[in-house]
């Protein structure tokens, strides 16, 4: 072997283990992400089934209770309230726009984020434009004079 | 940022959006919830951003800008009287936004964490593919595809009855119900259709049925909300608030994310709890409200009757000099009111009524108006200030120390029928109880009867006094009067 084919030998090896350190970099990273997802936890879907569940069941009762609770002069406010709070689909709509995306997904993902946005800004707005006209007796007078 | 931290973030977030609602108990802390909304909301955003490894940065900000400029815009713009449609228009856009998470949650399972490996494993795959190839042998997890596609189903159909909802209330479309034979049957169907087709995807995980699932839901959406008449948009409305964080709730069962578990049941809970106290407003059923069709033709038959029973009528300075001798007056404004744009003249009068030392109330009725608390917000756009707006429960028992009743745009909600006649449709809804006053004063356009269909006897009352006309000119002309 010359030293010349030695070197084209060295050579290749080393672009042959950096692209398999750039694969495994990424593939790791992918695994990551699953694992993110799959919850460290280390539940299993039927577990977590159940503890979603729980979460949601317990967040009913509390949303029952504090929603009597809000006086009725105020139900359009709470309308457009909770219909900017559940834009907060938002952070679904954020896992989508991931570089690596495919395209279809990436797409869908820019259009929800663009909707859920219009309602996020235009919901709290507009509860604050009606909020701030709600006003007592004294506090209307004092703006008078 | 670690599971840990984003999942307190995001308990940090579901606390303040608690908050939010928690607010709106008085007028005073609602500024607060507000602010504690845009704060819960603001945390959220951050958190996932800084949470996903290689999020598209241009293009999740620019989405937001162009999203949220719109929004800010429409939302400043925004006329107080189309406070309905525009609530509608929004539920429209998160039950979209909801199937187009959906969609893309189908599309690219390995991002949501919501599909499994098949037998493939990462060391095969590896070596296969030395420069990274996106792994595609990925099944979904059966019990995420149910929750997905149930997200997704919800989602469409607030879309679309959303929209359906919006064009009534903004004229597009005639308040009318829309009924014919068979809808409820043809609404069966396209019901069973949307769980059979789950069914199907759940087995069979093509992208098709997605896509089909989310046209039959969209137009099962918009047959359930084309038989709805006008006034029963109260219910509506809030039943699609309340489907808009059902949907939510999907998606966040698709994601395993608390947060969105959490808020779609805060904000379906606050719907739910809307649609019901509008349905007792009205002594209806939901399932009623729901099957619809009330007040399709009930307005030809009633009309016809009225001619031969006197009414007396009166000018804007009858009106004028009978409050300005009042001590109490109490207003009970209707959507009339909304309609015609009144509420700043009918504050103007309520002033100078003041200033001649007339007591000034106002009677809001549950189901006054298009949407929950309608009548309250415009009376507070026109500087009422809210200490002097009642509810139905409160201001009854005054109406028999009034002098007048000055009632502006509203009818049905004032009928006696309502406690007496056992055969009207609007029998055992509550009503406010003008009757009681010493002068009944009606702002109306016509004779016409008002949604319900229903005739109001207080109309040929001795003590009655109609005043026929748009609802901002008469107040105009009583303003003239009183000055």
């Amino acid at each position: 072997m010359t030293p010349t084919e030695l070197i084209e030998q060295i050579k290749k090896l080393a672009e042959h283990s950096d692209s398999l350190s750039n694969g495994l970099v990424k593939i790791a990273g992918q695994a990551q992400q699953i694992i993110w997802h799959q919850g460290a936890s280390g539940l299993d879907h039927g577990q977590q089934l159940v503890v979603a569940l729980t979460v949601f069941v317990l967040a009913c009762f509390v949303g029952y209770y504090v929603v009597w609770r809000v006086t009725p002069a105020l139900h359009s406010p709470l309308m457009a309230v909770t219909n900017a709070v559940s834009s907060v689909i938002i952070v679904g709509a954020l896992l989508a726009v991931s570089q690596s995306a495919p395209l279809i997904t990436q797409i869908a993902g820019f259009t929800a984020i663009l909707l859920a946005s219009v309602n996020i800004f235009g919901g709290f707005v507009i509860t604050a434009r009606m909020l701030s006209k709600f006003r007592t007796k004294n506090q209307v007078k004092g703006k008078k004079s | 940022m670690n599971l840990t931290q984003s999942g307190l973030l995001y308990l940090l977030a579901a606390v303040l959006f608690i908050f939010t609602l928690r607010g709106l108990s008085s007028p005073t802390s609602s500024k607060w919830g507000n602010f504690f909304g845009i704060l819960g909301m603001v945390v959220a955003i951050v958190t996932t951003i800084l949470m996903i490894p290689e999020i598209d940065y241009v293009l999740t900000i620019s989405a937001i800008i162009i999203g949220g400029t719109i929004g800010t815009v429409i939302a400043l713009r925004l006329q107080m009287t189309a406070l309905p449609q525009l609530v509608a228009a929004f539920h429209s856009l998160v039950g979209l936004a909801a199937v187009f998470v959906a969609m893309a949650a189908f599309y690219a399972p390995e991002y949501y964490g919501i599909a499994t490996m098949a037998n493939t494993g990462f060391i095969e795959v590896f070596t296969e593919h030395p420069y990274y190839e996106p792994v595609k042998n990925l099944v979904f997890k059966t019990g995420s595809l149910i929750e997905l596609s149930i997200g997704l189903a919800i989602g469409a159909i607030t879309y679309s009855g959303s929209l359906v909802a919006f064009a009534k209330l903004q004229g597009i479309v005639g308040g009318k119900p829309l009924v014919f034979r068979g809808q409820h049957m043809l609404n069966a169907v396209l019901f069973l259709t949307i769980i059979a087709l789950i069914v199907l995807l759940v087995q069979q995980q093509s992208s098709w049925l997605l896509w089909l699932l989310a046209f039959v839901a969209v137009v099962f959406g918009f047959l359930l909300i084309m038989p709805i008449g006008g006034a029963d948009m109260p219910v509506i409305v809030s039943m699609l608030n309340s489907y808009s964080g059902w949907a939510a709730c999907g998606i966040g069962f698709t994601l395993n994310n608390y947060l969105l578990i959490i808020t779609g049941a805060l904000v379906g809970a606050s719907g739910a709890i809307l649609s019901y106290i509008m349905c007792k407003g009205m002594n209806r059923s939901i399932i009623k409200v729901v099957l619809g069709g009330f007040g399709a033709s009930a307005s030809g038959a009633t009309s016809s009757s009225t001619p031969d029973k006197p009414i007396k009528t009166g000018s804007a300075e009858d009106a004028a000099f009978i409050m300005k001798n009042a001590r109490l007056a109490i207003i009970v404004p209707g959507y009339g009111m909304a309609v015609a744009q009144a509420q700043h003249v009918l504050r103007e009068m309520a002033d100078l009524l003041k200033k001649e030392g007339v007591r000034v109330a106002y009677a809001i009725h549950p189901v006054a108006g298009r949407m929950p608390g309608h009548m309250n917000v415009l009376l507070a756009e026109a500087n009422v200030p809210y200490d002097e707006v009642f509810e139905l429960e409160d201001i009854n028992p005054e109406f028999a120390t009034a002098d007048v009743a000055f009632v502006i745009g509203a009818n049905d909600v004032t009928n006696p029928s309502a406690k007496t006649d056992r055969s009207s449709p609007i029998y055992g809804m509550p009503v406010l109880e003008v009757e009681k006053a010493k002068t009944v004063l009606f702002i109306k356009r016509s004779m016409a009867s008002g949604y319900a269909g229903v005739e109001n006897p207080l109309f040929f009352r001795d003590n009655t006094l109609m005043l026929f006309g748009d609802a901002k000119k008469v107040c105009e002309e009583i303003v003239k009067s009183l000055a």
